[in-house]
């Protein structure tokens, strides 16, 4: 077979050292749906605790811990991960390449997220977690004791720089390894979509990791930024924090639009309504992205003039996400439609996105925002919008794309039932809580007295959120029930648009046997109802060009996370380990650098075999 | 197939982006350098609305010595030029005035880290330490990052220069050569915009 070089080795080496954008992909969805199930038991064991007023489940030290790990965790290592792991699998598919711009530096990103995530939950172990909510605040996070905000400060600058790694090769990915014929405006939202959420991590993550490096400065080496007393300002953290806090909800939800443009038009038996109007608004979602940071901020103080200006700019960016949602709902006017799940959770986005927007807009209201602020009305705002647009775009984007990445379908009457139980549960939880906040409960409390009107709408969530729970773990058993759904064909929903279903199922490791040729958006589409059926080649059949796997990716992550126990613990004198960490990276990154290796070649005879074999 | 050294003859006119993994390597590092630049503008933020907050330390005009930094600013504008010649040289096949172009580069950036140290050292004996004000926090800081940079360069194009001493130029160390330039010059746009800010500024006012 063609990977006979790898196989003389282990299949745990083949996966260590791996630079194939499908297993990396695989990888990162593995490693998301475990922190994914572990942010969500964070998330259980706060909602038993809220269920009664003055419940006595938990310290409340306890509580800050889950709520600032839950809310870290959700984001950094669940949602981007996932979204992330089906970037990487499915653009190059999308765009007719053989691999991504830069395979080891992507698997290198993958494991600097890993390490990175690890070392985060090891603060749990050893002194507590970090306890000052995901927003981290100054000076709360750099007066807290411990060791659990070092933890936070370390774990995520390291997986934070596997990110940045991950954009940078989606960018170059995008606009270098394009198949022939396909222009800009000829590839696939969720492409695009990837793109432009890529941009923004490109510009949006250093700013976090300044924050995180000043952050570690001052608790670490005592320096003074945030120490009023000698002169800091507080107020700088959050700026930096959410110049990269907001657009990093955007690099979130547009990779999700992307999702719901591809899976709406599939099972809509239609093409996208609307294509460029719909690239267009992701880039404008995109610019605006970086113009709002400050909404967060309404309270803090910034004067009516530059509360004004944010408030407007938050709610233009309504305009580019109403047009999406048209953009939607006219695919499917007039559509074929068919309801699997992964078209389910589709159409369940768009009215519980919906919500999420208009509450987004209701806050960005700045005089309005000094009631809603900290409040459970800005919970229930930022889960319509994350679990209502992000989750349930994961699971489409799960259920459309299961057969290309696993080889077999997610069985659909489970599916079913794994989605009324999570969306009445999601409804369930988070609608009640708008109404908490509007009657005064304040987020991020460990608990409430009683008397207060409070203790029903309590339940109620915590109960909505068993139920997602329990759809949570429908779901993992669907998929070890379903293995035996196996699919060949190459096109499993038969109404695929795009290049990810023109190849044969399992994907072979280099993709596509011959680089298809390009002759309009969707091109698969358009072959079947313009041409025969059948992607034309643009080129001859010949021998390819495949990377080495490398385990160096591993080697310079380590070495960053045994340096970061170095800075962890450098008061209690192990400042030593940072710097044999920084050398183990620092040597690795030069061992790369001075050892040219230019990859292998698959021959010929090896791809025609797979062809006739498919 | 990359791998063949390039004659003058059957050079491309431009070496570093003749394969597709040096125009990759290339596009790569640009945008890298996009987010360097929020990286530093974060850095310029913070100092900017620290720069007020000397408490009981020296502030800005007691310390700085333009004369000096000064030198150290056409130092490293030197250098710049210094590795245009370089690439000049790589695009006429020129491999021996590439190396020794690109080690006039490093001795450049080594005599302004010098100097940097120099500076450090004479603000502590003045009584700016790093953690006496959040004003000696956010300089230090600062700058200390733009120097971090240019240590990291001095190691980068030194590993360059030892490594292929032999190879002549070939399609695979011409973007390698290339990039390391572009971040040069990236560093010394970083130290103008220090200059700017932070010495004259400092001083000015
Ligand atoms: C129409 C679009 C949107 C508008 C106008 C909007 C507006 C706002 C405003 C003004 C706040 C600050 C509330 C406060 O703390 O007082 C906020 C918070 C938040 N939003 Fe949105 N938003 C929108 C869409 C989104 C999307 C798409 C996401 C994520 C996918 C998102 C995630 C969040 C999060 C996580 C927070 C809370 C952060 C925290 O304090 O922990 N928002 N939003
Ligand atoms: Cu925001």
């Amino acid at each position: 077979m063609s990977y006979a070089k790898a196989q003389s080795k282990s299949t745990l080496w083949d996966w260590l050292t791996t630079v194939d954008h499908k297993k990396i992909g695989i990888m990162y969805l593995v490693a998301g749906a475990f922190f994914f199930a572990l942010g969500g038991l964070e998330a259980i064991l706060m909602r038993i605790q809220l269920m009664f007023p003055e419940f006595t489940f938990l310290p409340a030290q306890t509580f800050n811990e889950l709520l600032t790990m839950h809310g870290t965790t959700m984001i950094f290592l669940a949602a981007m991960p996932l979204l992330f792991g089906l970037m990487n699998y499915i653009i190059p598919l999308q765009i007719g390449a053989r691999d991504v711009a830069f395979p080891f530096l992507n698997s290198l990103g993958f494991w600097l997220f890993l390490f990175g995530g690890i070392l985060l939950n090891i603060s749990w172990f050893v002194g507590g977690a970090p306890d000052a909510g995901w927003t981290a605040y100054v000076p709360l996070s750099s007066e807290s004791p411990g060791t659990g905000i070092d933890y936070y400060v370390l774990g995520l600058q390291v997986s934070g720089a596997g990110t940045l790694i991950g954009g940078i090769n989606f960018l170059v990915t995008i606009i270098n390894m394009r198949a022939p014929g396909m222009s800009m405006m000829r590839m696939p939202l969720f492409t695009w979509s990837s793109f432009v959420a890529s941009i923004l991590i490109l510009f949006a993550f250093p700013a976090l990791t300044i924050g995180l490096l000043l952050l570690m400065l001052e608790r670490v080496f005592d320096a003074t930024y945030f120490n009023v007393g000698m002169g800091g300002n507080v107020i700088i953290w959050q700026h930096l924090f959410w110049i990269f806090g907001h657009p990093e909800v955007y690099i979130l939800i547009l990779p999700a639009f992307g999702i719901f443009s591809e899976v709406i038009p599939t099972f809509a038996k239609k093409r996208l309504f609307g294509y460029s109007a719909m690239v267009f608004a992701t880039l404008i979602i995109g610019f605006l992205g970086f113009m709002v940071w400050a909404h967060h901020m309404f309270t803090v103080g910034m004067g009516p003039v530059a509360n004004s200006i944010f408030a407007v700019a938050t709610m233009a960016i309504a305009v580019p996400t109403g047009i999406k949602i048209f953009n939607w709902l006219l695919t499917l006017w007039g559509g074929r439609i068919r309801f699997t799940t992964a078209n389910l959770f589709a159409l369940a986005f768009i009215p519980s996105f919906v919500m999420g927007g208009v509450t987004g807009v209701m806050l960005a209201t700045s005089a309005a925002n000094y009631q809603f602020h900290d409040t459970y009305f800005v919970v229930a705002h930022f889960h319509y919008v994350i679990i209502g647009g992000v989750v349930l775009g994961l699971f489409a984007g799960a259920y459309y794309w299961w057969p290309r990445i696993f080889g077999y379908k997610l069985d659909e009457k489970l599916g079913k039932i794994f989605f009324w139980l999570f969306l009445i549960g999601f409804h369930l939880t988070f609608f009640v809580q708008h109404f908490l906040g509007l009657i005064g409960m304040p987020r991020r409390v460990a608990s409430y007295l009683d008397g207060q009107g409070l203790n029903a709408m309590n339940l109620i969530s915590t109960i909505g959120a068993f139920l997602m729970a329990v759809a949570f773990i429908i779901f993992v058993v669907s998929i070890f029930t379903s293995r035996n759904n196996k699919v060949t064909e190459e096109d499993p929903w038969g109404d695929g648009r795009t290049l990810e279903w023109t190849i044969p199922t399992p994907t072979p490791e280099y993709n596509f046997a011959q680089t298809p040729l390009v002759r309009d958006v969707d091109a698969l589409w358009y072959e079947k109802y313009e041409g025969d059926g059948k992607m034309k080649a643009a080129e001859p059949l010949g021998d390819i060009h495949m990377p080495n796997g490398s385990i160096l990716p591993i080697v310079i992550s380590l070495g960053l996370f045994i340096a970061s126990f170095g800075f962890i613990y450098h008061h209690a004198g192990f400042t030593w380990l940072a710097v044999v960490g920084l050398a183990i990276t620092f040597g690795a990154m030069f061992v790369r650098s001075i050892k040219e290796d230019h990859g292998y070649h698959i021959p010929v005879d090896e791809i025609t075999n797979n062809k006739g074999g498919e | 197939m990359a791998d063949h050294t390039i004659d003058h003859n059957t050079l491309p006119p431009n070496p570093e982006k003749a394969t597709l993994e040096g125009r990759n390597k290339f596009m790569g590092f640009w945008f890298f350098l996009g987010g360097e630049t929020v990286l530093f503008a974060s850095l310029f933020g913070t100092y900017l609305g620290l720069r007020g907050g000397t408490v009981d330390g020296p502030g800005p005009s007691e310390l700085f010595h333009l004369p000096f930094v000064f030198l150290m600013t056409m130092i490293l504008l030197t250098s710049s030029l210094t590795s245009v010649f370089a690439i000049i040289s790589m695009k006429r096949g020129n491999y021996k005035g590439l190396l020794a172009w690109m080690t006039v580069t490093v001795l450049l950036g080594v005599a302004f880290l010098g100097l940097e140290i120099y500076e450090f050292v004479e603000y502590v004996d003045h009584g700016l330490g790093f953690t006496t004000s959040a004003f000696g926090s956010a300089f230090y800081t600062l700058v200390g990052t733009h120097g971090a940079h240019v240590a990291f360069g001095i190691a980068w194009i030194t590993t360059l220069i030892i490594r292929y001493r032999k190879s002549g130029l070939t399609l695979t160390n011409a973007p390698k050569f290339y990039t390391a330039v572009l971040y040069w010059h990236f560093i010394d746009v970083v130290w103008v915009f220090i200059f700017s800010i932070v010495y004259l500024m400092g001083i000015g006012g």
